[in-house]
């Protein structure tokens, strides 16, 4: 099982060495997110030498790999089980590695009915800003032993600690998949979501863009039959894919969001300010906005997946603006690409500061993400 | 002196009359659902808001007193015991449910809403709060948060943190932290994530949002009975390896068979080794496929008898049985102390039947009746506190137990929590530089440490007393201390 390779000493004595030091480092895994993250500047530690994937229990519904593993080696293992990771992460050009995919904690379109990474998440061995090799949580479902650190390091994008490996929860591949679709407005699509939110259906996963609807199903076949007989849409052939790309950011209303994003990049170079204040002068920039379930989002330019809990709204109003939408309808919004962090009140960035200071008390780990320079 | 002063302060901070200090009404607080354990609390803070929450935690905070947040009461390991010279904050009039949102399927509640009525409350919607513990028809929602708690159908829908989408925390220090909301994520780190499970050991809960599913369309209830508790054991994983993730999936031994039989006639087969219920849920066609797979899975298992319920009313007997394990139990012997170990299913089998090895050797019987989808045991281990020595035996068989969970890659608690209870046990599952870690974290929301001390976490002095100190790759923290 565990082919692969063990780094794990050397990686904990590299962030031991560099605390000493007072060296500051940049967590370098596949490179796949450096896009929306920008690159440290401390001294790279790459994650990629460690790898292989530790443990894997098909009848445990459970699996425990090293954070340097390819998403596509640890999905291929799956499949061959019949098996899959519920949170389905991105893969972003498509690449990515199992840790990287934890520490950013991005989860693919059957968010609101499969669950986000920090869900199935069930233990993490990290190596925090010390130096210490730590193992927090399980291979267990239920375990409520000491503070759930290892989901903590969810989306802490490797500021908290670096994960060496880490055990996740895994399902059986449905039975069926299909994907319907329709054409329609975005309200009729938001009050379709609405609709689903409350239908006992096996949905997993909704998008609405450039005016058409789609809905995927998945479950045991009788489900899936069920489910395309109760909904008004129609079947649509090679339907998975047309989520698969969306979950990578593969999907054309993507491309088109990059294509403005590099010119933004661009314009940035010759700009001393924030790489968005700089978007918004070189035009449209791609903004993630999260809302609850059910929002009804109707600006055009937008793709809304997740039943209306996530929209990806290209646009060309300034961030005041776009956070003004986003939290008439209950949510936040903050720009994907070159590290816009979402804003957070005073007193959570304060939390924030004080457990970085916990597990990282000198600040050598990724120092230039989640900080709070924007 | 000082307990007046605090009085003082305390009653300018709450309503009239919510401030408990006769004995007579402190004395229901002395306890929660782990009865072994009593301390009568210093005092007793009932506040029926926010601003009165922040108030009692600013009058401790100026006053350097300790304060234990406390829901319903029903919590197993102790967490909620009250201190000799600490403030006791219950939240039980704060139970309000502000909101059901049926756009986002989610209902705002105050931490002392009983569970169960936010599953009330949606119903007209067809809507539900999936987490059930088995206390659901008294313990609160703030309770749950504290204690991430369980129920029979978590294998399926989750824990409480798969199911609450935002908390608004009050900290010692007087920061309000609102953390998520109606949306699926939240900006920064994942602090409810440390929120969750975390014993009211770093602030106060006073607002949940929580997420609402649709009622499933149609259930189905199968009872299958085994002559060899390990070949039940097998059956479990079986299932799981099929692909099929039931609603639940509940097991109980010979004893626990005998005594829920006594008490509550549910009609299980009283010569079983072993009984495995499982509950399958989807439409109606689902549920019938899935029926009809885990009934030739048991059948390969090896099952003498599988039985499929034909009515709600059979479906509700199959559950009795289950349900009334724990007062059955009450009835073999005058106490019994209920353990809450998880481990790997793949393990049960063996586990199982080195718990009845060690029954044997301490001379107590044991009552295994447990969530055996997810690998969550509840041995019930029976003895007579009258008896001089039983509690100690009882207390050491226990302790036995949760070191073979760990030893099998488990965990020392699945869903009641450490408390006082289990502090000894968290010396074997974690090394000395985990236990610093959690005490650093527990720092970052609570320096002074005044939120429920001496829950959960224990300290290193403690686990080096006990011998019990695990040490990991061989090397201790501070190798230039010494440990005896």
């Amino acid at each position: 099982m565990a082919a692969g390779c063990d780094s794990a000493g050397s990686l904990a004595a590299a962030v031991a060495e560099a605390n000493h030091a007072g060296r500051e480092l940049y967590l370098r895994g596949g490179d796949s997110k450096a896009h929306l993250t920008g690159c440290g500047p401390g001294a790279p530690l790459a994650t990629r030498s460690h790898t292989g994937i530790v443990d894997y229990r098909p009848d445990e519904l459970v699996v425990t790999a090293r954070c340097g593993t390819s998403l596509q080696e640890l999905s291929t293992a799956l499949a061959a089980e019949g098996q899959m990771l519920p949170f389905d992460p991105p893969r972003f050009g498509g690449g990515g590695t199992f840790g990287g995919a934890v520490a950013a904690g991005f989860s693919g379109p059957g968010r609101p009915w499969l669950g986000a990474t920090r869900d199935a998440v069930l233990g993490a061995n990290i190596v925090n800003g010390t130096g210490q090799r730590l193992a927090f949580g399980g291979q267990v479902l239920k375990n409520v032993a000491g503070y759930d650190v290892s989901r903590l390091m969810v989306g802490a994008f490797g500021t908290l600690g670096l994960l060496l490996e880490v055990t996740v929860r895994v399902q059986p591949r449905p039975e069926a998949v299909t994907t319907l679709a329709s054409a329609c407005s975005a309200e009729a699509a938001a009050s379709t979501c609405q609709r689903l939110l409350r239908q006992p259906l096996p949905v997993t996963a909704t998008c609405h863009v450039d005016g058409v609807l789609r809905v995927r199903v998945a479950g045991s076949e009788a489900g899936v039959r069920r489910a395309c007989e109760a909904l008004p849409l129609d079947v649509e052939e090679e339907g998975d894919a047309f989520f698969d790309a969306v979950r990578d950011h593969a999907q054309p209303f993507f491309a088109e969001a990059a294509a403005t994003d590099v010119a933004a990049a661009e314009a940035a170079a010759d700009h001393a300010g924030t790489p968005h204040a700089a978007a918004a002068e070189a035009g449209p920039t791609l903004w993630r906005l999260s809302l609850p379930r059910g929002a009804v989002f109707t600006e055009t330019g937008a793709l809304v997946e997740w039943a209306g809990a996530q929209a990806w709204w290209r646009t060309a109003l300034d961030a005041e603006q776009v956070q003004a939408r986003a939290q008439a309808l209950g949510g936040f919004a903050a720009p994907f690409h070159g590290g816009g962090w979402p804003k957070r009140s005073a007193s959570v960035r304060a939390a924030m500061q004080r457990i970085k200071a916990a597990f990282d008390p000198n600040g050598i780990l990724n120092p230039h993400v989640m900080n709070d320079a924007h | 002196m000082r307990r007046a002063a605090v009085v003082e302060s305390l009653k300018a901070a709450l309503a009239p009359g919510n401030l408990l200090t006769a004995p007579a009404a402190l004395a229901p607080f002395e306890t929660d659902g782990l009865t072994a354990i009593r301390q009568r609390p210093w005092l007793v803070a009932l506040p029926e808001n926010v601003e009165q929450v922040r108030a009692v935690l600013k009058a401790c905070r100026e006053h350097g007193v300790a304060v234990v947040t406390r829901g319903a009461g029903t919590g197993l390991s102790g967490g909620a015991r009250p201190l000799a010279d600490g403030v006791l904050l219950t939240l039980t009039k704060m139970n309000r449910i502000l909101e059901v949102d049926v756009a986002s399927c989610t209902a705002r509640v105050e931490p002392g809403v009983v569970n169960l009525k936010i599953t009330e409350a949606a119903a007209p919607h067809g809507l539900y709060y999936a987490p059930d513990p088995s206390s659901q028809i008294a313990c609160s929602i703030g309770g749950n948060i504290a204690e991430n708690s369980g129920g029979v159908h978590c294998l399926k829908y989750g824990l409480t943190l798969h199911n609450v989408l935002g908390i608004t925390v009050q900290t010692i220090d007087g920061e309000e932290l609102v953390l998520g909301g109606k949306t699926l994520d939240a900006p920064g780190y994942d602090l409810m994530a440390a929120m969750i499970g975390s014993e009211g050991m770093l602030g106060v809960v006073t607002e949940a949002v929580v997420k609402l599913l649709p009622a499933p369309l149609a259930k189905r209830v199968l009872l299958a009975a085994f002559d060899d508790i390990r070949r039940a054991g097998d059956a479990v994983s079986a299932i799981i390896r099929g692909g099929i993730v039931p609603a639940g999936l509940e097991m109980m031994d010979a004893l626990a068979i005998q005594a829920a039989e006594d008490f509550a006639q549910a009609g299980y087969p009283r010569d079983a080794a072993a009984v495995l219920l499982c509950e399958l849920d989807g439409d109606e066609a689902e549920a019938d496929a899935d029926a009809a797979r885990v009934q030739a899975i048991l059948a390969d298992a090896g099952a003498k008898e599988i039985r499929l319920a034909r009515s709600e009313v059979e479906q509700e007997a199959f559950w009795r049985g289950r349900k009334s394990a724990f007062p059955a139990a009450g009835r073999l012997a005058p106490d019994y102390y209920c353990m809450d170990g998880t481990i790997p299913r793949r393990e049960l089998g063996v586990v199982l039947e080195d718990i009845a090895a060690l029954s044997r050797r301490h001379g107590l019987p044991v009552a295994n009746v447990f969530h055996a989808g997810d690998g969550n045991l509840h041995p019930l281990i029976l003895f007579d506190s009258s008896k001089p020595g039983e509690t100690e035996r009882a207390e050491a068989f226990g302790g036995d137990i949760l070191k073979r969970c760990v030893a099998a890659g488990g965990t020392v608690t699945g869903e009641h929590g450490v408390g006082v209870e289990k502090l000894n046990e968290m010396c074997v599952q974690f090394g000395a530089g985990e236990i610093e870690q959690f005490h650093r974290l527990k720092a970052a929301f609570d320096p002074a440490g005044l939120m429920n001390p001496g829950k959960a976490i224990p300290t290193l002095a403690r686990c080096s007393e006990l011998g019990g100190m695990h040490v990991r790759g061989g090397a201790l923290p501070h190798p230039e201390l010494e440990r005896f």
